[in-house]
């Protein structure tokens, strides 16, 4: 990158499965108004804004409309993303980049509860003309995918369960987290099959909530009052959307974008120069096929170093500790900026009892769910 | 009118008896939008007959419909004001057009109607009824800055919803 970009700000909501009682926007707000707190701004000291919206789950078309007032950012220059919360990161950074905006806030949020028939929201992403005419419930993906995942890297479910366990618990310590439970792998193994060998608690329930960031150019900071915490590194690849010709086994969009967000950061060994990971768990499986992939494990050894403790709070490599989409719900696409929030708090220190020690490197890594091969690495940094 | 078009025109039959292949899918889209306190509150009013708006005290500004924040000071807003029904015709449009682009016999006449009490330029989205049946009728009796009044639903029949205004009609 041409010039440091920094996290400068953070704000957030509690994670809860349902939200009845605030509008979104109220849910924006609130987050708006920590993040500019936080970084020590104004409304008016924002240059651009970009949101993250898509219109399906929103329930309203052209929802870019909707984004300004809760942000302060009435009259300014605003972007809808429909994409990743990553990728509206990547798309900060590179308006910061441009050298036309020095401070611009990044926004995403997720009123899943409203969506009264979610899995339908999921079947429009599918093929409407090779997929979607057998009029199956979307999460045969999912399970096509374990299937195949398993098969290539000799992980097993067992472990994938395990996954489950660990992230609850850690979410046990996360104030915002929706879904903390002690769950044991056996339970997770014993609970209902969805698309065999994808079970129910394999899978992370939907929650409501908010973020808001400030992200600036380095040449900012001085009339900022915001921890900077420095994005060192970012991409984001899709695959082939076609489930008939698609790599099953391997995350390859999740190598990819680590590769190269690994190369701008100088990330040569991750598993030594990363502090603690966030990694997409949209469902258990996926958390060992993306660890994997970003190398955090060499290839079929992701379960047996995660029963090994590898991954826990007080492991080698802490991933997820934060709880992450099992614990703390899944946001759709928001989901990895509660990722990046995570990211934030550990290397500001200020992650409370679940600090990680000494984090001075970290990664989020973000897939797009059901049914895309499309994800995003982020890896940031404190000075 | 055009009076010559070239070529074979697509025909719907041609659709509906398989002579051109489509591929169909309905959706199930169906989304509920919590209110939050701010719409919660307004539509509470509404239940009551009663018109509800925020005031904020920074910039003097009384809003409808109610937020809880002030986009422009980008604060919380201070106070719940309940205001007048009345209020004067921003904008209106004299509209003929049904869901399926069929055409009314008699028009409807959607208006922007800002809220007596509220600040300038805000206002709700509304009906006026009792203003004739033709643009030539509508035209006679409404003009930007014409005063109405808002007519309810008996309130036995009000459910919270913007609906339970009927619609508005011109005060004199
Ligand atoms: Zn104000």
């Amino acid at each position: 990158m041409t010039e440091k970009v920094a996290v400068v700000g953070a704000g957030f909501t509690s994670l809860r499965a349902m939200s009845p009682d605030m509008s979104f926007r109220e849910m924006v707000f609130d987050a708006a108004v920590r993040a500019y707190e936080d970084a020590g701004i104004t409304p008016r000291d924002i240059d651009s804004v970009v949101a993250l919206g898509e219109d399906f789950r929103e329930g309203t078309c052209i929802s870019d409309e909707y984004v300004p007032d809760q942000l302060g950012a009435v009259q300014k220059p605003v972007q809808t993303v429909s994409g990743d919360g990553l990728q509206g990161l990547g798309v900060a950074a590179m308006l910061l980049n441009t050298g036309a905006c020095e401070i611009v806030v990044l926004e995403g949020h997720s009123k899943a509860s409203n969506i009264r028939h979610p899995a339908h929201v999921e079947a429009m992403a599918l093929d409407p003309g090779f997929v979607r005419p057998h009029g199956w419930h979307p999460v045969f993906v999912a399970g096509l995918e374990m299937r195949r995942f398993l098969h290539e890297s000799g992980n097993t479910a067992a472990q994938a369960a395990r996954v489950v366990a660990k992230n609850r618990r850690n979410a046990l310590r996360n104030p915002i987290a929706a879904y903390p439970a002690k769950v044991s792998f056996e339970q997770v193994l014993e609970s209902r099959p969805l698309a065999e060998p994808l079970r129910e608690l394999d899978c992370a329930a939907p929650a409501d909530g908010a973020f808001v960031f400030v992200i600036a150019r380095e040449s900012a900071f001085k009339r900022l009052r915001g921890q900077p915490v420095f994005l060192d590194g970012i991409s984001w690849i899709s695959d082939t959307c076609n489930l008939f010709t698609r790599g099953w086994g391997e995350a390859s969009y999740t190598r990819q974008a680590a590769e190269r967000a690994y190369a701008m950061a100088g990330v040569s060994s991750p598993s030594r120069d990363l502090n603690f990971a966030e990694v997409d768990d949209s469902f258990a499986y996926k958390e060992l096929q993306h660890i994997e992939a970003l190398g955090l494990a060499p290839k079929g050894q992701g379960g047996t170093m995660l029963e090994q403790g590898a991954f826990d709070a007080g492991g080698k490599l802490p991933v997820n500790v934060s709880g992450g989409s099992l614990g703390c719900g899944h946001l759709h696409d928001a989901s990895s900026l509660r990722g990046l929030l995570e990211a934030v708090l550990q290397l500001r220190g200020h992650a409370g009892e679940r600090q990680v020690a000494n984090a001075r490197r970290g990664l989020v890594c973000s897939w797009r769910s059901i049914p895309t091969a499309t994800g995003a690495v982020a890896v940031l940094s404190r000075r | 009118m055009i009076s010559e078009l070239r070529g074979t025109s697509l025909r719907e039959e041609d659709i509906g008896s398989g002579n051109v292949l489509t591929t169909e899918w309905r959706p199930k889209l169906d989304f509920a939008f919590d209110p939050g306190v701010a719409i919660g509150q307004f539509l509470q009013g509404l239940k009551e007959g009663k018109l509800l708006g925020r005031r904020c005290h920074q910039c003097g500004r009384t809003m409808i419909p109610p937020r809880m924040f002030c986009e422009l000071c980008f604060r919380r807003n201070d106070e719940w004001v309940e205001l007048k029904d009345t209020g004067r015709v921003n904008t209106f449009s004299v509209s003929y057009v049904n869901w399926d682009a069929s055409r009314r016999e008699k028009p409807q006449v959607p208006a922007v109607i800002e809220i007596d009490g509220a600040s300038p330029g805000m206002g709700i989205l509304h009906l006026l009824s009792e203003v004739g049946e033709s643009v030539k009728e509508v035209m006679a009796r409404v003009k930007v800055g014409t005063a109405v009044q808002a007519v309810w639903k008996p309130a036995a029949q009000r459910e919270g919803s913007i609906t339970d205004i009927l619609y508005f009609r011109p005060l004199s």
